[in-house]
């Protein structure tokens, strides 16, 4: 059974149909592309998977789990995390921080083991310093810890995002265009991360991006959408062969 | 054994940059505390400056719990001075009930203040389902209305007791119908007399040291970054599962059990308490906002010492009478400008102590160093 089954999903803004009768399933370990021209509606599949639109009609299954409709929260808590085209980290924490507030969920204590500072304080906050050190080591932002998200180069901040989601530990990552504004040597080495996050974490990831070389670099298979409908679905060499494909993004 | 283990914490505290820092606010309190104490004694404090003193607790009470919703969860409230009135409200009639019943004020100022804090916190949760759903201006001008709506209602309430039992009337002190025996214990818009005289500057300063604690405590750990994770980012917050509605309210509620606190020692101040638009109106409010904005937006330890020299600033200059709230202005300005401007905050980051010292350091350094060439 495929780990994201998604069935005939469809959301309208007043009289405009965003998204489409939209069918997509994706297999655990898989590196699965989203891509479409400007304004085709790829955000939107994002914004509908994790919550933040209920669709109109369809239905999304994670790990056989149906969780159309659910709020946000409870979609993370179901195993699906994200990161964002325009970034958005917690600017005025710390690195390390941003990653603890991911791992929010995992670990916890009371709020008045907080204020008392209980023992369950300092036990379960040594237990985040580590596990967060862990995943920024990973991502070799651990001799940043202390600094400010907002301080950050744009690079890295945008690994940070992929950090502090991993961090909820989840089955599905969704990545939108993380490598929007990135020069050529930056996104080489950020294919390698998703390769690396894919065969370290475990992980299955669903990427929105525009950037062809990486999408061909490193998807599997790829959906295309085009005015909020699917245009083509397949292996990436086929769908980029496509001339559907090539006339959508080129024009005829 | 036991002096390494000492050792070992000492190294911990150079480590733990914000431990070392909370520690150092709490030194601050108890210091001045000791400071006034040591003056007290010495015949130095006169009469004016002692009549400040549980006056600056509560304000600096006030505006390090305000910096809590401002600073931490970035929400605006302007409805801080509501929560202060219902806690006074509720606490002196507590204290007023009870005067026969509990005759030792350490037994009864306590409980008087748990039930200030907890109903104001009550009061918070209330006000803050609705209103929380609310960003920004509007939430600042509804928390605004509802501050001024608890005023009012306050100002309205009249219960007395007699051999019947207690009493409860909305309209007019008249229509309580009690027998001759009975006596009021609030009398509408002329608030609650003769609450028994409680607080003091020891009691205050406690409460300070307490409020600080909560707060701190609460900022430095799991839920204290949930609550600024949604200040920076709401959506992303909600992306990670944290659950915005819920620290929202824990956040508006702790804030206003403070305050509520704070009303506590205020009320057991003073002989008479009323709900006067200059006590607990949203002049009030506002002069809060002012302490938590002038002492740094996040800044608890700031909001603190803003606080106390704006609020004892005006008293001192009483002397100079017209020019008295000129100078205040003035300072509020400067202030400002001091804490805000970009230059300034520029010129302090070039001119911290810290640095000094590491280039006097260096300096040395590089004078021995031609030395030994």
């Amino acid at each position: 059974m495929a780990l994201l089954e998604v069935n005939n999903l469809g959301i309208s803004f007043g009289g405009l149909r965003a998204v489409d009768d939209f069918s997509i399933s994706i297999e655990k370990g898989q590196l699965y592309g989203l891509i479409g021209p400007n304004g085709a509606g790829k955000t939107t599949v994002f914004n509908l998977l994790t919550g933040v639109y209920k669709p109109n009609v369809g239905i999304i299954k994670l790990d056989g789990q149906d969780i159309t409709g659910k709020k946000t929260i409870d979609v993370n808590r179901a195993g699906i995390a994200r990161t964002f085209q325009n970034i958005r980290l917690f600017g005025k924490l710390s690195v390390i921080d941003n990653v603890k507030v991911g791992l929010h969920n995992q670990m916890g204590y009371s709020v008045f083991a907080s204020i008392l500072r209980l023992p369950s304080f300092r036990k379960v906050e040594a237990q985040l310093q580590e596990r967060a050190l862990e995943i920024l080591k990973v991502f070799d932002l651990d001799k940043e810890a202390e600094v400010l998200a907002s301080n950050l180069p744009y690079g890295k901040q945008r690994k940070l995002e992929i950090c502090r989601a991993l961090a909820t530990n989840p089955k599905l990552l969704l990545l939108d265009e993380p490598a929007a504004g990135m020069n050529p040597m930056e996104t080489l080495e950020l294919m390698e991360t998703i390769r690396f996050v894919r065969d370290h974490f475990d992980m299955t990831i669903l990427l929105i991006e525009h950037d062809m070389k990486l999408v061909s670099g490193i998807c599997e298979e790829l959906t295309v959408l085009n005015f909020g409908r699917i245009l083509c679905q397949g292996k990436t060499s086929d769908v980029l062969n496509n001339p559907e494909v090539i006339k959508a993004y080129l024009g005829e | 054994m036991k002096a390494n283990s000492i050792k070992d914490k000492f190294t911990n505290l150079k480590a733990n940059k914000p431990l070392r820092q909370d520690l150092i606010t709490y030194a601050i309190v108890i210091f001045a505390y000791l400071l006034i104490r040591i003056l007290d004694m010495a015949g130095m404090v006169n009469s004016q400056l002692n009549g400040l003193l549980v006056p600056i607790c509560v304000y600096a009470i006030l505006a390090v719990s305000l910096n809590l919703t401002v600073g931490i969860l970035g929400e605006l409230s302007l409805g801080h001075a509501g929560f202060m009135c219902v806690g006074a409200f509720t606490s002196a009639f507590f204290s007023k009930c009870m005067v026969e019943a509990i005759p030792l004020a350490i037994v009864r100022f306590p409980v008087a203040i748990l039930i200030g804090a907890v109903c104001a916190g009550l009061f918070g949760v209330l006000i803050g389902i609705p209103v929380l759903r609310l960003k920004g201006d509007y939430l600042a001008i509804v928390t605004l209305a509802f501050g001024e709506i608890i005023k009012n209602i306050i100002n309205t309430i009249n219960i007395g007791r007699d051999s019947n039992g207690l009493h409860f009337s909305m309209k007019s002190a008249m229509d309580l119908g009690m027998e001759k025996d009975g006596v009021f214990l609030i009398k509408g818009a002329m608030g609650i007399t003769g609450t028994p005289g409680d607080s003091n500057f020891t009691i205050g300063v406690i409460l300070l040291l307490i409020t600080l604690f909560v707060v701190l405590n609460m900022v430095r750990s799991r839920d204290g970054r949930a609550i600024m994770a949604i200040r920076d980012n709401v959506i992303a917050a909600e992306s990670v599962g944290i659950n915005i509605t819920k620290y929202k309210l824990l956040t508006f509620a702790i804030s206003a059990a403070l305050a509520g606190m704070a009303g506590a020692l205020y009320a057991h101040n003073l002989g008479s308490l009323t709900a006067t638009p200059k006590t607990f109106g949203y002049n009030m409010s506002i002069m809060i906002l002012v302490y938590v904005v002038l002492g740094g937006i996040g800044n608890i330890r700031g909001s603190m010492i803003a606080a106390i020299i704006l609020y004892v600033l005006p008293e001192m200059l009483r002397g100079l009478q017209t020019y008295r709230m000129l100078i205040y202005a003035v300072v509020l300005i400067v202030m400002m400008i001091y804490n805000w401007a970009p230059k300034s905050i520029a010129w302090r980051e070039t001119h911290s102590a810290k640095d000094l010292l590491a280039k006097v350091k260096g300096v040395v350094a590089s004078k021995s160093k031609k030395g030994g060439n």
